[in-house]
This record gives structure tokens, C-alpha cells and sequence, in this order.
């Protein structure tokens, strides 16, 4: 089995240097990153942290390089989605494609460029620390989907099998939306509360007048999720309470927070605004999200003001 | 009207004191001594839209305020209005007290300290200050000024007439509740939306093209206003999204004081502004969840200034 994983930041590192370790897979790594993919090609792709090894995936960051595959991996933050397909589809043209992105819409981006794509969504994080070397912070489980009748369950069981065998364990399930809107629901409810206040995700909590605004933009998720048929897997409201508490996620700023922090571009129009584009197809009002959106929006216009 | 007070020397109040000390004695009652002091030795200096130094008299002591004052301007931030009425309790006896805050409740705060007669106003100008003593005057819109308690339309045109004299735009109104509605719904959505993204008042506030521009949610902010305003009984007298569009179409980015306060972890104006809002609107059974999300994330990012 040929695998390449599209866009190895911290999220594809952890499968490309896993998977690599298994006799039967032949591993490529493709970022646009030339340090990275030439220092994996000269050192290997070291993680640390919630598990210690050294993986030897091909690297590139020419995409013509990338021979033909079984299986794309896309882990490229989400608006990275569209040139990063674009410039690989080549090597799939036979294969599979998975996403193990951040919210809505890149299955949707990714068919437009392949045939077969896998609905995918992860929990494992961690990040980059040089090129070549990725901490890896929390283990996770994987949950793949066919996205539509055009992928089998076969060819989905063949990558989660693959990536369960490499110790990043993985579900093929016939329909992988519940854990896919139960994480986007979780993100788009916290992240920009965090990333607009500057609060970390318990404090963010413990204001029972925040919390009750989280719950709202929890609602409005839930109830599109809900128009679609979709049926989450997990009590969004329950794990973010969990999360709160002082042993778990208490202290942690959202990554959308350290985007803003950083004047980086996030994640907001795969979160908020998918659930906002996902309602307007089904007729529900998703008016809180649709304001957080905007807000978030705002404040990255506010950094190429003078 | 020959001796005023202007409490509090922010630029609304900088500019109100210089300008009233042509054609009145005035007194500015500063926060802090060397403020005071510095006003007395150098006087108050007005440049941009004016250019001139007043000489008023100015005192950090409340007991240091001339007896005879016939009208006193409450200019201070909102923040800081309760401790400053508490301060003037038994203070200006013959004076009428004239309220100029952001929000709503300025005059409620100044009534539970004295039997003062009160006048409210709203204020439409701005200046930008540039240290204790110096003033720049930006925009030459009016200061708008009403009865509230046991004064008359004509008490306001008093006050209205002295501060044209001075040099400043102002107007008197039989009731001040429509402009003053008009202001808070402006100052909530607008003040609000700068602080949490900021962005100055700028063009973005006024875009509609895309569904997630910024003026979708400033739109959809205002109509909540309205609606408070309609079920309050208050008819507007300007209509707030045309204040924003107008404002946006003048070309100069203005930058919100509650923006400044954030960015400079101040606490801010949201309490009489959104915070009243939300209030009248619960009041009069009326759903704000918008403007409701903006005070909450608001109040957040204050309190975040601790992280």
C-alpha cells in the first residue's frame, strides 16, 4: 500500500512518521515546507512526547514528485484545502483521498478534485518544533467515513486497519458525521469565545454568562446537525465541561486564540461558517454563529489596518 | 449663566471647559492635583478645529469649587461618574447638574447624590487629547441637551445658547430620550463591535456585499435596538445605521473609546452602554441575543485583563 500525506504539519506527521514504520506501507510526506521534507529526508521524521520514534517517510515539496497512491492523507489546516488537492490530485487518480482536517467542507473541496474521499476526524495533536522533529502531545482516536457512494466501506476499513496497525488507531464507520460535527460543534462553541475574550477554555467556563453564550452557539450547531439527519456520538455540552476542569483543559488557550495571538489566519469560516452555510441549505437560523464569525473576521481585518 | 464647574477633563471635558472659559468663569474639577496645577500655570490649550489657550481656574478638590457655580457639566467617563457624584454630595448648592456620559443612567447615578436640578445631554464631538493641557478638536458635531429633573426646555437652551457662544455646536431638545436612544443603540453596536475586533470605525462597519461582512452584524445589531427602542416607547430621532454608514463615508477612522480602553486594559463604558441596553431590552420583554453575545464577550475581555 502507497500512502502520502498531504500537508505534514504537526496533525500529518504524526500519520506519515507512524505509518511509515509498518513493512507493507510506503510512506510520502509532501508540505510545502523545503526545510521540513529536506530535513525528514536527511533525519528521518523524529516524534516526542506520548510516544517516542523516528519514521522515514519519503518527503517532498514538489508535488510532480509524488507517484501514484492508494491512499491521500489531507491534514493541511483547512483554507490550505483547495491549491494543496490541486496540486496533487495526480497522485490519486486511482486512490482514496481522507481528510483528518478541522471543520466543515474540505470532503466537499477535496471531490471536487478526486473521486473517492474518505470523511475523517482526529483527535491526536501536537506540533512542530523544527523541521523533522514533532512533539506529539495527545494520543487520540481517528474516526473514518466513505464520503459518499463513489468510496466503499472496504477501501475506508483498508486505510483504518493501516492506521490502527501503526498505532494510531482508527474506526471505519459507514457514516463518520456524529464525531465530525461533534468536534466542529465543540470547536466553533469555545474557540472564538476564547480567541474574541483573550480567556482560556475554563475560564472561559466558570462565567456563567459565557457559558450560557457557548451554549447557544452549541444549539444552533446541534439543531443543523439535527436538520441533516446527523446524529452526534458525544454530548458536546458534556465535554466541554469536562474540559474545563483543572486536570484536563482548564489553562489551554484555543487554538484560534494563539492564531489571533499570532496575527494568523483561523479557522473560523470552516467552523462558525460552515454551520452557518450548512444551515442556510437547511433552513435553520444560526444567528449566533453567524455573528461570532463576523466578529472573528473583523479582527482579522484589523490586522492589515495601518 | 456666569460661572460653571466642569468636572472630569478627558477631551469632552477639556474642550468643554476651554470653550465655556470665553464667555464664562469656568472651573475644572481634575482626579489628580498635578493636573490642576498644570492647567493653572499653563492653561488650556485648543488646537484642530479651534486654536487658542483658555485660562480656567482648575482644583483636584471638590472644596475648592466656587459657590456661586450656576451650572456644573459631569464630563468624566462613565466609570467614573459614581465615585464623582458621591464626591460632589452637599457640593453646588445653586447649580444645575447636566449629565454628558455615554449610555443610559448617567442621570440616575447623579440624582441618588443630591437635589441637584439635572439637565442630560448627549455629545456628538470628539477630541483627541494630547497630554493634560492640550486638546485637539476633531469633529465639530453637536452636543445635544434635554430636561430631566425639575428643569425645562428653556433651562437646556440656556445652557445650549452659552456653549454656541464658546464656539461649540449644541442644541435643546423638549426631550432628550430620542437622541439619546439613538446615541446609546450607535454606541452599543458600534463601540462594541470595535472592542472585541479592532477595528477603528472604518468602511468595514458599513459592508454588506459578502453574508459574513461586518455590517450584516452591525445591521442585525441595530434592528435589535430599534426594536428595544419601539417597545420603550422611545421614537429615535436619527436612525443609528445611517449614523454608522454617514459616519463610516467621512473618510477619518475613528477609533471608539471603548477600543482604546481594551487595547489599553482599561475598563471600559459596556456597563451603561451595552449593559443598559440589555436591561431596557429585558425590561420591555424584548429578545436581544446579539447585543446580549457583545456585552457578555465584553465583560469577558475585561476581566481577561487579569490572564
Amino acid at each position: 500500500m502507497r500512502v502520502a500525506v498531504v500537508g505534514c504539519g504537526a496533525v500529518g506527521s504524526l500519520f506519515a512518521a507512524n505509518l511509515s514504520l509498518l513493512d507493507d506501507v510506503e510512506v510520502w510526506a509532501f508540505d510545502l515546507n523545503e526545510l521540513h521534507t529536506a530535513a525528514i529526508n536527511r533525519d528521518g521524521l523524529r516524534l516526542s512526547g506520548a510516544g517516542d520514534i523516528v519514521g522515514h517517510p519519503r518527503a517532498t515539496s514538489d508535488p510532480a514528485a509524488l507517484p501514484p497512491c492508494d491512499f491521500g492523507i489531507v491534514a493541511t489546516k483547512a483554507m490550505h484545502t483547495e491549491p494543496a488537492i490541486a496540486a496533487t490530485a495526480h497522485a490519486f487518480a486511482d486512490g482514496s483521498v481522507a481528510t483528518v482536517q478541522n471543520g466543515l467542507g474540505n470532503e466537499e473541496t477535496l471531490a471536487r478534485h478526486v473521486g473517492r474521499v474518505i470523511r475523517g476526524t482526529t483527535f491526536p495533536a501536537g506540533k512542530l518544533l523544527e523541521p523533522g522533529h514533532v512533539q506529539w502531545d495527545v494520543r487520540g482516536d481517528t474516526t473514518f467515513g466513505p464520503y459518499d457512494e463513489r468510496t466503499t466501506l472496504a477501501a475506508v476499513e483498508e486505510l483504518a486497519d493501516a492506521c490502527t496497525r501503526a498505532g494510531m488507531p482508527a474506526d471505519a464507520v459507514e457514516d463518520a458525521r456524529g464525531p465530525q460535527w461533534r468536534k466542529v460543534i465543540f470547536n466553533a462553541s469555545t474557540n472564538p469565545i476564547g480567541a474574541l475574550t483573550g480567556l482560556t477554555h475554563g475560564r472561559v467556563c466558570e462565567r456563567p454568562d459565557l457559558r450560557t453564550l457557548v451554549t447557544g452557539l452549541v444549539d444552533e450547531g446541534q439543531a443543523v446537525a439535527t436538520a441533516q439527519g446527523i446524529e452526534l456520538d458525544a454530548d458536546p455540552e458534556a465535554l466541554i465541561d469536562h474540559a474545563a476542569k483543572p486536570e484536563v483543559a482548564y489553562g489551554h488557550k484555543a487554538s484560534m486564540l494563539q492564531d489571533v495571538e499570532a496575527r494568523r489566519q483561523t479557522e473560523v469560516d470552516y467552523l462558525n461558517g460552515g454551520i452557518v452555510r450548512f444551515g442556510e441549505e437547511h433552513g435553520v437560523p444560526t444567528p449566533l454563529n453567524a455573528a461570532i464569525r463576523a466578529l472573528v473576521k473583523g479582527v482579522e481585518a484589523s490586522w492589515t489596518q495601518s | 449663566v456666569s460661572s460653571v464647574v466642569v468636572a472630569g477633563a478627558g477631551s469632552i471635558g477639556s474642550l468643554l471647559a476651554a470653550h465655556l472659559a470665553r464667555v464664562a468663569d469656568v472651573t475644572v474639577l481634575t482626579r489628580r492635583e498635578e493636573h490642576a496645577a498644570l492647567l493653572r500655570e499653563r492653561g488650556l490649550r485648543v488646537s484642530g478645529r479651534g486654536d487658542f489657550t483658555a485660562r480656567p481656574d482648575a482644583t483636584a478638590d471638590s472644596a475648592g469649587l466656587p459657590n456661586d457655580a450656576e451650572l456644573a457639566i459631569l464630563a468624566c467617563k462613565s466609570t467614573d461618574l459614581e465615585p464623582l457624584a458621591a464626591q460632589l454630595e452637599g457640593a453646588l448648592r445653586g447649580a444645575t447638574v447636566m449629565t454628558i456620559q455615554n449610555g443610559l443612567g448617567a442621570e440616575e447615578i447623579v440624582a441618588a447624590h443630591g437635589e441637584w436640578p439635572l439637565l442630560s445631554a448627549v455629545t456628538f464631538m470628539s477630541g483627541t487629547r494630547h497630554g493634560d493641557a492640550h486638546v485637539e478638536y476633531v469633529l465639530d458635531t453637536a452636543t445635544w441637551i434635554g430636561p430631566f429633573r425639575d428643569t425645562t426646555e428653556a433651562d437646556a437652551r440656556r445652557v445650549a445658547e452659552l456653549i454656541e457662544a464658546g464656539g461649540l455646536n449644541a442644541e435643546a431638545f423638549p426631550d432628550l430620550r430620542p437622541a439619546q436612544w439613538s446615541k446609546l443603540i450607535f454606541n452599543a453596536t458600534v463601540n462594541g463591535t470595535a472592542a472585541l475586533t479592532g477595528l477603528p470605525h472604518d468602511f468595514h462597519f458599513a459592508q454588506t456585499e459578502e453574508l459574513s461582512d461586518l455590517g450584516n452584524l452591525v445591521r442585525d445589531l441595530v434592528a435589535e435596538g430599534k426594536a428595544v427602542a419601539a417597545a420603550a416607547g422611545v421614537e429615535l430621532h436619527d436612525d443609528p445605521w445611517e449614523m454608522n454608514v454617514l459616519a463610516t463615508q467621512r473618510g477619518h477612522r475613528h477609533f471608539p473609546s471603548m477600543l482604546e480602553d481594551v487595547e489599553a486594559h482599561r475598563p471600559t463604558e459596556v456597563e451603561l452602554i451595552n449593559g443598559a441596553l440589555v436591561r431596557e431590552a429585558e425590561r420591555n420583554g424584548v429578545p436581544v441575543p446579539l447585543q446580549t453575545a457583545l456585552y457578555r464577550l465584553v465583560k469577558a475581555r475585561e476581566a481577561s485583563y487579569s490572564e
